[in-house]
C-alpha cells in the first residue's frame, strides 16, 4: 500500500499537524519509503497467532478504590501557557 | 590528586565510604570537566550546578555519620526524558519547551533515596525517537571517539619514543586521529558521550529499540535494557509504552550493575511494574560461566554485515568457550520481521502518546484563529520532522480501514517474535550472544541516512528483537574496528535474568578489557 498527497494531507489533519504543500510533497515520500520497508509483513503467515496485548504474561494491577491523591490544582497547571484561576486558558470554542 | 572523573563507580564508592574524598570534591571535578568539554561534545542540555553541590554536602554529611547510601555521593547524569522536579525535563523537544515537572520519576526518585548526585540532564534525539542523537533540539551530540589511522612517519633520530614505536629503519608508526566528527548513537546519545568522556560517573538512559545499547556499542560503555517491567516508567516522558524501559550506561560491567540495583523498583504507580523482588547484581560478576548455554543465532548474520563486525562475534564466542560455555547454534526464524513490526508499533503507540502535546496544558503555544488551528500550529511548530514522520506512520496505521492490516498483523508477528526466543529458552539455552549493531559509529549528517529514514532505522537491526519480546538485553564492548572505533556485542537473557547477563557480559569484559577515547576535547 503507499499514500498520495491527499491522504497524507488528511492524516496530517487527523493528527493535528499542520502542513504545507511542500511538507505534504516530501512525507509523501518518506512514508511510503517506510509503508515499503513495512509490506514484508505480509509474507508471515499469522493462522492461528493472537496478536500480542502484553510482552510478561501479568494480571493487571489494580489498586484500592480511595482517594490517594488530590488538591494539586497548581501544580496541574504550573506548566501551561496560559492559565486563569486554576484554569486552562484554550480560544473560544463555543460561539 | 589523580582525576577524581576516572573512577570507576565502585572505585569512587569505595574512597567515598573510605573517607579519601569527599561528595563534595568528586562533584566539582565533574562540574568542571563538563564546563571544558560540553561545548565541544553538547551532551548536557542542563547543568544543574547549584543542585549537584547540594547534594553532595547532604552526602558527604551522611558519609561521615557512615550512614551513607548505595550511591551515595556519586555523580550522575539523567537523560532529559526522565520528569525532574523543578529540573528542564524536555525531552529534547521543542514542543516541551520551559517544561518542569512538579514530580520526580520513580527512577531518579530511587537513585536521591540512595544518595546519588545529580549534574543535569543529558542530550537525546526527541522524544527518543533517532539512532544518532541528531534529532534533538539541542543540536546533535559529538562522539568523543574519532577514527584514527596508522601514519609511517620518518623519525628525525633526536625525538624517539614519544608514543609509537620506533622501528629499526629510523621510521615509526603513529595513530593519528582524524578530524571527523561521528554521532555517539541515539537516542541516549548525551548519556553515552557524558559517561565515554568522563562527564558523569554513570547515566540513565531508556531503550525503546535500542537506544541504550546501540549507543553504549558506538562509545565502548556498558549499557543494559532490563526486562519489560523491571524499571518504573512512571514520570518518564512516554514513547511506546510497551515497548519503553530504563536502564543504565556504565563505564563497566560492574558498574552498571550497581546502578540496575538501585534504578530497578516494585512501583505501584506503574501498572506495568513486575512484583519481583530486585536482586544483588553485583553479587554474580566473577561467578563462572562454565556449563553455561550460548546460543548463536544464525538469523544474525545479515547481508552487507562488516567483516570486523563477523571477527568480533566470532571473538566473543570463543571468550565464553574458553570460559566453559557450552556454545549452541540456534535459529530465531521471525528475526527479520521484529523491524518492520516495531515501525509499526512503535509510531502506533507514539501517535497516541504524543497527542497530549497540544499547546494546552504545557510546553510550546502557537496562537491560531481556533483552538484546531492551535493545536495544528503548535504541533507543526514544536515537533521536529523525524517525530512528525513517526506521529503520521502512527496516525496512518491505526486509522479506519488499515487497523487490522497493520496493527493487529505486527502485534501477531510480535507473538511469533517471542515465540522464538521462548523455544531455544525452552531447549535449554541461557543467554544469547550477538553482534549490538551491525557497523560501528558513523559520521554526522551521514548523507545516505539523510535520504533515507529506513537506513538511519537499520541501526537497531540486532537491538528491537529485544524490546519487542520484553527481554533483557545488554551491550558490552568487546574490542575496536581497524579505524581504532568501538565495537560492542550483546547478549539477550531470559525475562528477568538480568544476573546471567551481567554475569557473561563480565567475562567477556574480563577478555576484552575496557576502552577510553584519546582527549581531543
Amino acid at each position: 500500500m503507499s499514500v498520495d498527497v491527499k491522504t497524507v494531507k488528511r492524516v496530517a489533519r487527523l493528527a493535528r499537524i499542520a502542513v504545507s504543500e511542500e511538507d505534504a510533497e516530501r512525507m509523501t515520500g518518506e512514508l511510503n519509503a517506510i509503508l515499503g520497508f513495512v509490506e514484508q509483513l505480509n509474507e508471515v503467515d499469522v493462522s492461528g497467532i493472537e496478536p500480542m496485548t502484553s510482552v510478561t504474561p501479568m494480571e493487571m494491577k489494580k489498586r484500592r478504590d480511595v482517594v490517594t491523591d488530590g488538591n494539586k490544582a497548581a501544580d496541574i497547571v504550573a506548566n501551561a501557557p496560559a492559565t486563569e484561576e486554576n484554569f486552562f486558558l484554550v480560544p473560544k470554542v463555543v460561539e | 590528586m589523580s582525576d577524581l572523573t576516572r573512577l570507576t563507580i565502585s572505585q569512587a564508592r569505595a574512597k567515598l565510604r573510605g573517607k579519601e574524598i569527599t561528595a563534595t570534591e568528586i562533584t566539582e571535578a565533574y562540574l568542571s570537566a563538563i564546563d571544558r568539554a560540553n561545548p565541544a561534545l553538547n551532551a548536557y542540555v542542563a547543568v544543574t550546578g547549584d543542585r549537584a553541590r547540594d547534594m553532595a554536602k547532604a552526602s558527604d554529611a551522611r558519609l561521615v555519620k557512615g550512614e551513607g547510601g548505595a550511591l551515595e555521593g556519586i555523580p550522575l547524569g539523567i537523560k532529559d526524558l526522565f520528569g525532574t522536579e523543578g529540573v528542564h525535563t524536555q525531552a529534547c523537544s521543542h514542543v516541551l519547551d520551559g517544561f518542569k515537572p512538579r514530580y520526580e520519576s520513580t527512577v531518579t526518585a530511587n537513585l536521591w533515596a540512595d544518595g546519588a548526585v545529580m549534574l543535569g540532564k543529558l542530550n537525546m534525539d526527541e522524544f527518543a525517537m533517532g539512532s544518532s542523537n541528531e534529532t534533538s533540539y539541542y543540536g546533535p551530540v559529538i562522539n568523543p571517539w574519532r577514527r584514527s589511522r596508522l601514519d609511517t612517519v620518518v623519525m628525525p633520530t633526536t625525538h624517539q619514543g614519544d608514543g609509537g614505536f620506533v622501528s629499526s629503519g629510523g621510521t615509526k608508526t603513529q595513530r593519528s586521529l582524524d578530524n571527523a566528527q561521528l554521532v555517539p548513537g541515539g537516542s541516549s546519545g548525551g548519556s553515552a558521550t557524558a559517561v565515554s568522556a568522563f562527564l558523569c560517573a554513570g547515566a540513565t538512559a531508556t531503550d525503546t529499540g535500542g537506544s541504550i545499547r546501540q549507543p553504549a556499542a558506538f562509545t565502548g560503555t556498558v549499557g543494559i535494557k532490563p526486562t519489560y517491567g523491571r524499571c518504573s516508567r512512571w514520570g518518564i516522558v512516554a514513547f511506546a509504552s510497551s515497548l519503553d524501559q530504563a536502564g543504565p550506561i556504565a563505564r563497566d560491567v560492574r558498574d552498571a550493575a550497581i546502578l540496575l540495583k538501585s534504578m530497578a523498583s516494585v512501583d505501584p504507580k506503574d501498572t506495568t511494574s513486575v512484583d519481583r523482588p530486585v536482586p544483588d547484581y553485583e553479587a554474580v560478576i566473577g561467578k563462572p560461566i562454565k556449563g553455561m548455554k550460548v546460543g548463536i543465532p544464525k538469523e544474525y548474520r545479515v547481508d552487507g554485515m562488516p567483516e570486523e563486525i563477523e571477527a568480533l562475534w566470532q571473538k566473543g564466542i570463543a571468550w565464553l568457550r574458553d570460559a566453559g560455555a557450552e556454545i549452541v547454534d540456534i535459529s530465531l526464524p521471525h528475526t527479520k520481521y521484529a523491524l518492520p513490526a516495531y515501525y509499526i508499533v512503535a509510531p502506533a503507540e507514539a501517535s497516541s502518546n504524543l497527542a497530549r502535546y497540544d499547546g494546552v496544558r504545557y510546553g510550546l503555544r502557537v496562537p491560531g484563529k481556533d483552538i484546531i488551528e492551535m493545536y495544528e500550529k503548535t504541533r507543526a511548530a514544536g515537533f521536529g520532522r523525524e517525530v512528525k514522520r513517526r506521529i503520521m506512520i502512527g496516525t496512518y496505521v491505526l486509522s479506519a480501514g488499515y487497523y487490522d492490516a497493520y496493527y493487529l498483523q505486527a502485534q501477531k508477528v510480535r507473538n511469533l517474535i517471542k515465540r522464538d526466543f521462548e523455544n531455544v529458552f525452552a531447549d535449554g539455552v541461557d543467554v544469547i550472544l550477538t553482534p549490538a549493531t551491525p557497523s560501528a559509529a558513523f559520521g554526522i549528517a551521514d548523507e545516505d541516512m539523510a535520504a533515507d529514514p529506513v537506513k538511519m532505522y537499520l541501526n537497531d537491526i540486532f537491538t528491537v528483537t529485544v524490546n519487542m519480546a520484553g527481554l533483557p538485553g545488554i551491550a558490552v564492548p568487546a574490542g575496536l574496528d581497524p579505524k581504532g572505533l568501538p565495537l560492542g556485542l550483546q547478549l539477550i537473557g531470559r525475562p528477568f535474568e538480568e544476573e546471567t547477563l551481567f554475569q557473561t557480559a563480565a567475562v567477556i569484559e574480563q577478555a576484552a578489557g575496557t576502552f577510553q577515547p584519546e582527549k581531543w576535547w
